[in-house]
Formats: C-alpha cells, sequence, structure tokens
C-alpha cells in the first residue's frame, strides 16, 4: 500500500456495531473518533452493511470527515475526505462454530482444538476414536450440532490410516448440514496423516466440500498449525460469511480479508507480545463466553532456543449475562459467595443472578448489586483460567528425555504453559472490566481471579478496539502498535505478589520493598508486605520507578526463594499495588473473619464508596 | 446518531401475528395459501435420515480389511432386515462357518475395506410441523414450510420452560399478585392453561402436572423451584425442548413478582378461550420470548403487528416496568428523560431517567433498568 493516513475500522459484533476512525499524526497514529450503532445482521434489517455504514456515519459526525459517498466508503483519503483503508471483524450470527476431530484425545484432537481456537472459532465439541462414545453417538452428535464447518485430523505422517478413516466415515454417516445456507455442503478441512488424504477424499468428497491441508501434527513432538488456520479463515470468508445477510458486500468493502473477532484480538496480542518480548495473557469476558489468550515464551529442548506459544482458548458457557447462571452453575455458590462482604440469602442471590440471564441488558444500580456481579466476575475469570492452562500445554505423548533434576520437578510433556511467575502484562477486556465504575475494581478483579505472581503489569482494553488492532496489524504492524499504546489500552499499575510456602501467620512479613520513583524528590519509599495485607502505593500512570524486592525466607517475588530481585515498574490509574495475601490466595474460611479480610483489602484499594461493608 | 432503545414484552389485547412453521430440512407442504388451518393440523412433513448402526464386520469374521468385500453377501445400497445375514465367513469346514446378522432393520450406506465396517442405515424418521395458532396460510415456504397468519390477544412472557402447548386458559385469580396454591389446581384444570399472577411453586407446577394441565402461567418463579421441576441447574437461557409434561410461563421473572395489571387484565379477558402457548425462550442473538396467542378470528379488522426493533425510543408518559432492584417488578411510566448522565449508589454514571409509579412515589433509575410495556 503506497499511503496510509486514515483507517476506518469496524468490528461487526454480535450486537453493537464498533467503528473507531484511526489517522497518522506526525509519524504516529492515534485514534481520534468512534462510533457505534446495532448489528443488523438479523431480521428485520437483514443487511450487516446498514449497521456499519450507521456506525460510520456516526464518526463522520463526530470527527467532521466525509468518509461515505452515499452507501460507498470514498478512498483513498484527501484532506479532510475518505479514508485509505476500510477493514473489519466479525463475530455476528455467534461466530466460527466448529467441530474437530483426531485420532486420539489428548494428541490429534487437542492439536485440532487448538489449532480451531486460534483461528477464532469457538469449538462445540472434540471427537476422537478413543473418547469413550459408541460410534452412533458420535454420529448423532455431529448432526445435531450442525457446526459451520469440521477440522479432521489424525495420525502423524506415516502413522494410522484406519482411525483417520474410521472418523471420516462418522462424518460422512451423520450427513451433517451447515448451519447456514441448507443448499450447501459442509465444509470439512482434512490435517491429518497425509497417506489417509486419498482415502479420507474416497469418503468424504462427496458428501462434503473438503478441502485438503498439511498435517497439523507430521510428528508427534511438532503441531503445524498455520496452514490449516489459513484454510480455516479462507473458509470462514467464503463459506460463512457469505452466507449471512450483506457479509458478500461488505467483503467487496474491505481492503484487507474481514478476520473472526477472536482471531484478530490473537493477532494483536502476539504483535505486542513479540514486539516488546514479553509474555501476555489477555481475558475477554463478555456476556456469553470468555476469551483468554496467552503468549508465552518456551524454551527449546536445547535449553537456548525460545520461541514464543500463542494460545487461545474460549469458554462457551461463562459470561456476565446470557450465561451468568451457567457461572453459579459451575463456580458452585460457596466460591460466588466467599468475594461478597455483606449477607445475601442464597435464594434471593440465585433470583438475582437468574434475573440478569433473562434480562441481560440491566445494570447494577445498588453497590450490593454490583459487588454481586463482581463477585461472579471473578469465578468466571477464575474458571476461565483453569479451561486455558488444560489447553494451553506443551505437546503431550512426546518422549523426552528427563534429567535428574526434572524428576524432581515432576515436569513432563502436557505441563501447561501458562506461568504466572513470568507473566509481563495481563490484559483485561470486555463490559464488567472494562466499565466498572472504579479502575481499582478492575484491577482487584484481574488479581484476585488470575492471583499473577511475582511483578505483573495490569491494563484494561476501555473500549474494546483490540479486534479492530488485529485485523490493522496484518496491514501496519507499527499503525497497530501505536494506537495499542497510546489509545487502546489504560495501564492500571503492577501487582506485586509473592508467592511463599504459607507457613506463616497473618501480618508477618513476607517481602520488604525499596521504591525509587523517576524524578521523584526525597528519595526512595521503603516498607514492608505483611503476610494476608493488601497494600496500594500511588504511581501514576506514565511514570515508571526502580522497584527492589527482598522477599523474606520461603518466598519468591521471581528471582527464587528468598532471593533479591531489581526491577523497573511502571505506573497507572491505579498504582502499585502489593498483594501479601499469598498463593494460591488464602481467603479465610470463617464468615466474620473473612468479611474483615475483604473488608479490609476493599478500602486498601478503595475499590467502593464505604469500603464494601454494608450497601 | 443511534439511540438507545429499550426494547420491551409485548401484551396486547388484540393484534395481527404471523407465524413461521419450517422443518428442520426439505420436505412436503401440506397447506394452501388462503386455507384456513387448525391449531393441532400437520402443515408440513419430512423425513429426517434414520439413525447409523455401525458394524465391526471384519473383528468379528476375523479377516482383514481389505478383504471384507469377498466375504460381504450385501452390497452398499441393499435393504436389510434385523436378523439377516450381511456377512458370512467361507471356512472349509461348514461347521466352523461365522455369519454377521443385521443388528437393525435399515439399507447397507457402506462397506469400507480401509476400516473394516459396515454402515447400516435405520429406516427414516417422519417429522411433521402443526400449524400452531388457528388461522390462514398467507405464505407457502417452498419445501420447508409455511406462515400461518392469526388475529387475536397476545403476550409475550419473559421466561419460560415446555414446548408448544394448547388449552383454554382458566384464570384463578381476580388481582395481579394472587400466589397459585396446590388447594387451587383440581381435575377442572385438566387439559387447560392455569392463570395464576403472582408466585408459581414448583409444588403448585407438580400438580398442574398431575391433573393433566396444558400450561401454567404467573407473575414469578424461584429459580430453586426451576431447579427442582428441571432436575438441574438451567446455566444458560435457551428453554423449550424440556420434557416436563406442561408447558410453564412466567411474566415478569424470578422471585415473587406480581403479574403486570395489564397482562392480568388481557388474560382475564380471555377466560375460557383457547390458547397457544410456546415455553421456547432465547436470550442471545435472535431473541425469543415465550408466548401465549389467544387467537379471535372474528374480531375487528387487522392492526398490522407492530415490531419491536422498529420503536422510536422513550417517551414521557410511556408505560414501563422496572427490571431490576432496588424497584424490580414495579410498573409506573416515563416521568422524566434526563439528559445527563448521572452517579447512581453502585458508583458508576450512566444514563438515568425518573420514573413515576401507579402509586405517584418518583424515583431515578437507569435507563438499562426498564423496559416498555408495549401494545
Amino acid at each position: 500500500m503506497s499511503k496510509l493516513d486514515v483507517v476506518i475500522a469496524t468490528d461487526c459484533g454480535s450486537t453493537t456495531t464498533k467503528a473507531i476512525l484511526i489517522e497518522r499524526q506526525g509519524d504516529i497514529y492515534r485514534q481520534t473518533c468512534r462510533g457505534e450503532a446495532p448489528t443488523t445482521v438479523e431480521a428485520p434489517f437483514e443487511d450487516v452493511t446498514r449497521g456499519v455504514l450507521n456506525a460510520i456515519q456516526e464518526i463522520e459526525e463526530l470527527s467532521g470527515r466525509q468518509i461515505l459517498d452515499g452507501e460507498r466508503i470514498i478512498t483513498p483519503a484527501e484532506g479532510n475526505r475518505g479514508v485509505d483503508i476500510y477493514i473489519s471483524t466479525s463475530s455476528a450470527g455467534g461466530g466460527l462454530q466448529m467441530m474437530v476431530a483426531g485420532v486420539v484425545g489428548s494428541m490429534t484432537g487437542e492439536s485440532a482444538q487448538r489449532c480451531a481456537l486460534g483461528a477464532g472459532a469457538i469449538v462445540m465439541d472434540v471427537l476422537a476414536a478413543n473418547d469413550g462414545r459408541l460410534p452412533h453417538e458420535k454420529i448423532e452428535r455431529i448432526r445435531h450440532l450442525r457446526p459451520d464447518m469440521v477440522l479432521l485430523s489424525g495420525g502423524t505422517d506415516g502413522g494410522t490410516i484406519s482411525h483417520v478413516v474410521e472418523l471420516a466415515e462418522y462424518i460422512a454417516a451423520a450427513d451433517p448440514r451447515p448451519r447456514f445456507g441448507t443448499g450447501f455442503e459442509l465444509p470439512v478441512i482434512f490435517a491429518g496423516n497425509r497417506d489417509a488424504q486419498s482415502e479420507v477424499e474416497r469418503v468424504l468428497g462427496s458428501k462434503t466440500a473438503l478441502h485438503l491441508t498439511e498435517n497439523i501434527r507430521p510428528v508427534l513432538e511438532r503441531e503445524n498449525l498455520g496452514p490449516a488456520r489459513h484454510v480455516i479463515h479462507d473458509l470462514f470468508l467464503e463459506h460463512v460469511m457469505a452466507q449471512a445477510p450483506g457479509y458478500r458486500e461488505l467483503m467487496a468493502w474491505t481492503g484487507a480479508p474481514i478476520m473472526p473477532t477472536p482471531a484478530a484480538v490473537g493477532q494483536i496480542m502476539q504483535t505486542i507480545a513479540r514486539r516488546q518480548g514479553i509474555n501476555v495473557l489477555g481475558v475477554d469476558i463478555g456476556g456469553a463466553t470468555t476469551d483468554v489468550f496467552s503468549v508465552f515464551t518456551v524454551i527449546g529442548d536445547d535449553g537456548v532456543s525460545a520461541e514464543p506459544v500463542f494460545n487461545r482458548t474460549v469458554s462457551a458457557n461463562l459470561g456476565m449475562s446470557y450465561s451468568i447462571s451457567n457461572v453459579l452453575a459451575e463456580a458452585t455458590m460457596p466460591n460466588v459467595v466467599r468475594w461478597l462482604p455483606v449477607d445475601i440469602d442464597e435464594a434471593d442471590l440465585r433470583d438475582r443472578i437468574k434475573n440478569k440471564m433473562i434480562r441481560p441488558t440491566t445494570i447494577p444500580h445498588m453497590l450490593e448489586e454490583l459487588q454481586i456481579e463482581h463477585a461472579v466476575a471473578r469465578e468466571a475469570l477464575r474458571l476461565a483460567l483453569v479451561q486455558h492452562r488444560e489447553l494451553a500445554v506443551g505437546l503431550k505423548g512426546v518422549q523426552t528425555e528427563r534429567t535428574l533434576s526434572d524428576a524432581f520437578e515432576q515436569s513432563g510433556s502436557g505441563d501447561s504453559l501458562i506461568d504466572m511467575m513470568s507473566l509481563d502484562l495481563l490484559v483485561g477486556s470486555g463490559g464488567v472490566l472494562s466499565h466498572a465504575p472504579r479502575r481499582s475494581q478492575t484491577a482487584a478483579m484481574l488479581i484476585d481471579a488470575f492471583q499473577p505472581e511475582g511483578v505483573t503489569q495490569l491494563a484494561v482494553d476501555s473500549i474494546f478496539m483490540m479486534p479492530h488492532l488485529g485485523v490493522l496489524a496484518s496491514v501496519d504492524e507499527k499503525a497497530a502498535t501505536d494506537v495499542f499504546e497510546r489509545d487502546c489500552i489504560v495501564y492500571l499499575g503492577t501487582c506485586v505478589a509473592p508467592v511463599g510456602d504459607g507457613k506463616v501467620k497473618a501480618g508477618e512479613p513476607c517481602a520488604t520493598y525499596e521504591l525509587t520513583i523517576d524524578g521523584a524528590a526525597g528519595g526512595a519509599t521503603r516498607g514492608t508486605l505483611g503476610y494476608g495485607a493488601l497494600d496500594l502505593i500511588p504511581l501514576a500512570e506514565g511514570v515508571e520507578a526502580d522497584l527492589i524486592l527482598r522477599p523474606n525466607r520461603g518466598w519468591n517475588v521471581g528471582a527464587g526463594a528468598g532471593q533479591e530481585l531489581r526491577t523497573r515498574v511502571r505506573g497507572g490509574v491505579v498504582g502499585l499495588v502489593l498483594d501479601g495475601r499469598g498463593r494460591p490466595l488464602d481467603i479465610p474460611e470463617d464468615l466474620e473473619a473473612r468479611r474483615r479480610s475483604l473488608t479490609a483489602w476493599n478500602q486498601a484499594l478503595e475499590l467502593y464508596d464505604d469500603s464494601g461493608e454494608e450497601a | 446518531m443511534a439511540h438507545a432503545y429499550t426494547p420491551g414484552l409485548r401484551v396486547t389485547p388484540y393484534t395481527v401475528l404471523r407465524r413461521s412453521r419450517r422443518l428442520p430440512m426439505k420436505g412436503l407442504v401440506l397447506a394452501r395459501v388462503g386455507e384456513t388451518v387448525h391449531r393441532e393440523q400437520v402443515v408440513a412433513r419430512t423425513e429426517l435420515p434414520g439413525n447409523v448402526r455401525t458394524m465391526n464386520v471384519v473383528n468379528r469374521l476375523g479377516i482383514a480389511a481389505d478383504e471384507l468385500h469377498t466375504f460381504m453377501l450385501k452390497k452398499e445400497g441393499d435393504s436389510v432386515q434385523k436378523g439377516e445375514a450381511i456377512a458370512a465367513s467361507r471356512p472349509l469346514i461348514k461347521w466352523f462357518k461365522t455369519t454377521v446378522e443385521a443388528e437393525v432393520d435399515g439399507v447397507v450406506e457402506s462397506i469400507s475395506a480401509v476400516t473394516g465396517q459396515v454402515l447400516l442405515r435405520e429406516p427414516p424418521l417422519p417429522v411433521e410441523v402443526l400449524a400452531y395458532v388457528d388461522g390462514s396460510i398467507v405464505e407457502v415456504l417452498a419445501d420447508e414450510g409455511v406462515v400461518v397468519e392469526t388475529r387475536g390477544a397476545f403476550v409475550q412472557g419473559i421466561f419460560g420452560v415446555g414446548g408448544e402447548a394448547y388449552g383454554p386458559l382458566h384464570v384463578l385469580s381476580d388481582a395481579p399478585g394472587q400466589d397459585l396454591t396446590v388447594e387451587m389446581i383440581d381435575a377442572g384444570c385438566a387439559g387447560r392453561t392455569i392463570v395464576g399472577t403472582g408466585l408459581v411453586t414448583h409444588a403448585v407446577i407438580d400438580k398442574a402436572r398431575q391433573v393433566g394441565a396444558a400450561g401454567i402461567i404467573g407473575g414469578g418463579m424461584h429459580d430453586s423451584d426451576l431447579r427442582i421441576l428441571l432436575g438441574y441447574d438451567l446455566g444458560v437461557a435457551i428453554t423449550g425442548a424440556e420434557d416436563i409434561g406442561l408447558t410453564v410461563i412466567v411474566t415478569e421473572g424470578f422471585g415473587r413478582i406480581a403479574m403486570a395489571r395489564r397482562t392480568f387484565d388481557i388474560l382475564r379477558a380471555c377466560h375460557g378461550r383457547q390458547a397457544s402457548l410456546s415455553g421456547a425462550t432465547q436470550i442471545r442473538a435472535g431473541v425469543m420470548r415465550p408466548e401465549i396467542i389467544v387467537p379471535d378470528l372474528g374480531g375487528a379488522p387487522p392492526i398490522a403487528e407492530k415490531d419491536a426493533t422498529h420503536g422510536e425510543g422513550m417517551r414521557e408518559g410511556d408505560p414501563l416496568r422496572v427490571i431490576r432492584a432496588p424497584y424490580f417488578g414495579h410498573i409506573g411510566k416515563v416521568g422524566r428523560l434526563i439528559a445527563e448522565l448521572q452517579k447512581v449508589e453502585s458508583g458508576a454514571s450512566v444514563r438515568v431517567l425518573e420514573v413515576e409509579f401507579e402509586d405517584s412515589s418518583r424515583a431515578v433509575v437507569p435507563r438499562a433498568n426498564v423496559e416498555l410495556i408495549e401494545e
């Protein structure tokens, strides 16, 4: 592209189409305007472009820039007229829903799942030759679910053929129909043993829209998810998007392929992690689902090479409105009420949560209601991370040479890649985090649910701009990262959490600290962090400081047990949070003791006006 | 500019309604445009492909998969009956012959020389779609179904369980807010749609089921009772397929909540008249609410059905209900629309409005926490 000065980007969500305007100001790109309008995929409009045009019109009104000529986006930009490119993401119509299959559930089944999730899909089910279900149950399941597409994998190259063909036969027998477009054949991607391609083609070629691609697990020791993910994206555009009302026209407007919204969020996460050389964990908690993204550097078998590994999971029934009852069902009542500093009758709490489910757009009016939502959010986030940990793992089934120290550490194939101690940046997004009345509430929810260890920076995507920036990154990385840093995320601050053996009494010191703020007069701030305490030290947005942490014996802040850590920390709208509550978080079981602790923690972070004692 | 719009539940004594009745896959449409249909009349029919039974024939015969075709007695496409031989070994001594018999009636769908499996397809399963409401056919959706038009009273509930049901309305309350009791449910409720105006408990629903009621309508129910009724904790609000013996609809929400006066007045006016109801609720993209339709085909000239998404937003004087604490379930009207964001007790700065309640008291509530009562 010759020139990129003005960009208009939209994200067509299930309910709202969000548009942002990005403009080059000197050498950097900034997001300058935003607009939104209801998404118009469903009746009575049944044309996604209506909502896009409405959202863009709002930007025109706010910015004074003419972007539309009737129903056409003006390109390229000239003066105060037009844009250089229009890009978009989409999750309308329930997003991309896939079913995946592999021979062994914990090997190729898991690889297929990671492949589909990373491409932005919701995985409706994982079929495996060894999943314990009878053949007719598998066939019924495929027929019942009606996925948008199926990813069939299985067998390393040169490995089993019969098990793969068996899965293909089940898919053929189910004769599944795609969710959209009654007259179309279901897209099936085969990314398994290349020696099985001809047999799979014989079984599925005439009954489905079959696409053959490279094996996602050519050998046990390596995943090759890229080629299959590309095919998923292509088919998403060709088969799924093209069937949704108005998308054919929208696809003609965009200057880059439309991406599934979660795939775009994954893209920007990976871009940031790569450019800054950090480990990133991101979460997007919505009304129906919660997505978790991670990029963690994994050291190769040689002990030297390092490679960032991206993972995404979507917890399809963990959310704050449509799925809020499911959070309660999965987390159980005691886990939700443990976060509440007030007494609420269990039956009443159940009714309140159900009422939120059936009227998902309502907002907490009373403080007590806000605290209930925040309690549920902590549990939804916690459960989503549990699911992410289970899938973001090293490859299973790999034979590795183990040293004596490995044996003592109990590490091996299939260990989770999510190491909270090595996490650098935790980014939250989604209504309950982005629209919390106070940013300290957002920070508290992230810390309580994810329990970061050592030193971790916290941030929130305040207006859910990451999808737009993800697709922009595929066009111009610099533009995307400029806007990400300056306009997309709000830095909340840094969390410092020593990890210890917990064999101390409340109030006993677990670490001392020394904080020297850049440019501040008066020297360093020194203090002691007691076990069970939560302290907040002001450290404003844009301000950095040198931090020296000296953990007590048995405690670790990132440099090893009892080892001093010297690091740079970044401020934010909340500040520096010193969390001495231990990991896993130690919440008193006794009701009165718990209430005292919660009240003290709430007061420390100034979460609620009256410190959360009584609403 | 896009404007905030709070869609409400439709509650109207007389309107024109159209309901699309579609098959899950292509089939035969049995009604014509202009035809008058009865609610339980079959308007479209199709056959779903039968279930598949897999038989690992090579294991049973002790042969290699690539030899399978030579041992098969049936070929792909052949009809078979349960117990009929489909494959057999050919030993030198007949005594040792092994035969594999079809486990179900059906057709041989595939014989795989790779996996050694034989797939039998059972006979197709018939699927019928009923008209659901008394009315007339206004459109035929080629090979898929019909659109039925009716006229009459229409009440949307907020939440329901159970599928489509039919039964005359049987109103057991004489004012909003009266809980149904087990004693009120007797044999006279059989085949009817019971209407209460307050809390509906599991005990009451159970009694209604025992006497053979078609459905039960109330103001609210407790989640704990729903859990007992379903036998599990409902996680996501997608309902309508529950096999619980009757259809349950609540008009206001969870908890002890009085039915809105307007809803009650309409249902009471329809006492004794035949109703079609559906408990199907879906609260995601493509919102679906449970409904009660009481056709009155001999009524006055039709008024076109208003679509909720075409509403023009809130105006002063519009009737509404508050749908969140602390005024949850209260009915009133829009007093004043306040333009500026206002901080509410939770600490959030939000768009608000002033509500004038039925007792003339007033309160400021977030706009997101009210819904219009639509006619």
